[in-house]
């Protein structure tokens, strides 16, 4: 085993026993804690395959999570109330299943970065960055100008939704929910990172040209990767509203989309485990540091600018010493 | 809708487009020049911002406030060139923004830390309180007609600088070839720190001139900051001329976008729906607009290629 494998391994059951050890000893409000890191990482993993693998710097991840998380907001407000979203032409009504929910914001959320990303992979570099982030900031005065879904305040969803054989108001259930779909995710994106499409892709990070004259076409690769990674994003969302039963335009900040970045960078870019590695320590920094002091966020951004300054691999980067 | 209407809506949308060009020239400059993408720039605002609010609460002078707004915002542009930003000129345009992110998380809670949660407020000085009426018999406030004319005279300021100055000429150079001007014996660190701090004080020039019309916030600067740079992609990056038509033509779509798209709305459905669907719309219109010149041109209008 590669000495990333054994870390992977290790972060990998560290995320499953610490909520195990919680539910032995009691502590619910770890178990929600671990939800969300598996949550948070869940986005940096949709994050990292558009940013490790492509390349592709994106600022404006937050519109896919928020479009899981207003995905799942409307069909439970919609279930809730008993109102259909449309009766004309056909009946559409709203749910509170939980698969159909994700299939819902997977696919809005694909569609999303169909659109986003043909408009803005015509330019590179700052350009794409500065243009994800303009269409972050669209979708977010979007949500809060739109009264139909609660506009600024958001939309509360009384019940979580529900998922077949579980009883997802029970943590350590919820729980597992996420850790299987972030296992899963970050199969996928190991898969895809070593299948040919993955590996065009590195070559068409690395050089343009050359994946060109092969006969590929680096703006295609680059569009796939970029609605994959939009999907499991906004996968992800659905997910991030169903803990707090809550949805609201903050989903959609640039905020959101620079602290998904945050989780990618800590962890380690390209890395496979570094989202999760990322996300747990925002966390738990958050957890810590917020109890000491108001202003934590002052010491992430410290931490941040020392992680990019002096260790670029991040988290995993220190551990493994830069070996693979 | 009268005639007065939409003039005195042009002006507002010349003075919110005067306004992003501020922002907008000193991210172009620094991206030009260094090639640095600054998400820190929006703090530099809200430093001239905070400044000018406390220099001139202490002191009871709105002048007083603007000066400081201008040497607070351009010093700690310096500072911050000197010990971080000059570390990731030669990084990739990731790092740059991952630590011009983590600027502004320290920037933000630093300033929360300092001047506490609640917004100050900054009042517009007395000899600028009242309106002012314009041939035609428009009344519009000489505040905001005063930020639309300090707005064209940097405008002009900037253009004559680059375009006729010394320190002109080695701003142009450096955009088109750094090794060439440091080779001629050009100082480059010195010119990186000057055109930083130069970029920084027309932040908190903005910062301060709008600080009076609004409140004096923590993450002020930041949607401000992503405004301008919906300008320079309409613009193209670099172009200190690209940089002022698409502010001018993003204040004039969002300002008239804002008060008529639910009035034209309103003529062909109830005015209930025709506020929501119209200012949900005009709340997207400048993200269409940049969408549109992103198809007609990637590059911007006045981007090379």
């Amino acid at each position: 085993m590669t000495r990333e494998g054994i870390v992977n391994a290790v972060i990998a059951l560290g995320l499953l026993l610490v909520p195990l050890w919680a539910l032995w000893a009691n502590e619910p409000f770890t178990i929600t804690l671990a939800t969300k890191v598996a949550i948070l990482a869940l986005a940096g993993v949709g994050l990292n395959l558009a940013l490790g693998l492509g390349g592709l710097v994106s600022l404006g991840h937050a519109v896919f999570f928020g479009i899981g998380g207003y995905a799942m907001g409307i069909l439970a407000q919609h279930a809730q109330t008993f109102d259909p979203i449309m009766e004309a032409p056909f009946l559409i009504e709203g749910t509170k299943s939980m698969p159909v929910i994700w299939l819902v914001a997977v696919v809005s959320s694909a569609l999303a970065a169909l659109a986003i990303g043909a408009l803005s992979l015509r330019t590179s570099g700052v350009y794409f960055i500065m243009i994800t982030l303009a269409f972050g900031q669209m979708f977010y005065y979007f949500a809060i100008s739109w009264p139909a879904y609660g506009g600024e305040d958001g939309l509360s969803i009384y019940v979580r939704n529900e998922f077949p054989g579980l009883n997802t108001l029970n943590p350590i259930e919820f729980f597992g929910i996420t850790y299987v779909l972030l296992l899963a995710a970050l199969f996928l994106s190991a898969r895809i990172a070593a299948s040919p499409f993955g590996l065009a892709l590195t070559s068409a990070r690395q050089s343009p040209q050359r994946v060109e004259t092969v006969g590929l076409r680096p703006f295609r690769l680059r569009l796939t990767v970029f609605v994959i990674s939009g999907a499991i994003t906004g996968l992800a969302g659905a997910l991030f509203a169903d803990l707090n039963r809550f949805v609201s335009p903050t989903m959609f900040s640039w905020q959101m989309s620079g602290e998904i970045m945050i989780f990618v960078i800590l962890g380690g870019v390209a890395r496979l485990f570094g989202p999760v590695a990322g996300a747990a320590l925002f966390i738990l920094l958050e957890h810590w540091l917020g109890g000491v002091s108001e202003y934590w966020l002052i010491w992430v951004g410290a931490l941040l600018l020392a992680v990019v300054l002096f260790a670029p691999g991040g988290l995993i980067g220190l551990v493994t010493r830069g070996q693979k | 809708m009268s005639l007065l209407l939409v003039i005195e809506q042009v002006l507002n949308g010349l003075q919110f487009g005067v306004m992003l060009f501020l922002m907008a020239a000193g991210l172009t400059l620094i991206f030009g020049v260094m090639g640095l993408i600054n998400l820190a720039h929006g703090s530099l605002y809200m430093i001239g911002a905070f400044a000018a609010a406390a220099v001139a609460g202490a002191t009871g002078s709105f002048l007083l406030g603007l000066i400081s707004a201008l040497a607070a915002a351009a010093a700690m542009g310096a500072i911050v060139e000197l010990t971080v930003i000059r570390r990731l000129y030669k990084r990739d345009h990731l790092d740059q923004v991952l630590a011009t992110f983590a600027l502004i998380l320290i920037f933000s809670e630093g300033t929360r830390w300092v001047f506490g949660s609640f917004p100050l407020y900054l009042d517009v000085p007395n000899w600028l309180s009242g309106p002012v009426t314009l041939p035609g018999g428009i009344e519009y406030p000489a505040y905001r007609l005063a930020i639309i004319v300090v707005g064209f005279a940097v405008a002009a300021g900037l253009f004559w600088m680059i375009g006729r100055t010394r320190i002109g000429i080695q701003i142009r150079a450096g955009e088109t070839d750094r090794e060439m001007i440091a080779a001629l014996g050009i100082d480059i660190d010195r010119l990186y720190t000057l055109v930083f701090a130069l970029g920084a004080a027309l932040a908190g020039l903005a910062g301060a001139l709008v600080g009076a019309i609004q409140s004096v916030q923590v993450g002020m600067g930041e949607p401000v900051l992503i405004l301008a740079f919906v300008v320079i992609v309409i613009g193209g990056i670099g172009s200190i001329k690209g940089a002022f038509i698409g502010a001018i033509l993003l204040g004039l779509t969002d300002t008239l976008g804002r008060s008529f798209l639910p009035v034209l709305f309103g003529t062909v459905m109830d005015p209930s729906a025709a506020t929501a669907v119209g200012s949900a719309l005009a709340s997207m219109l400048i993200y269409i607009l940049m969408a549109a010149v992103l198809i007609y041109r990637p590059t911007g209008l006045f981007g090379r290629v």
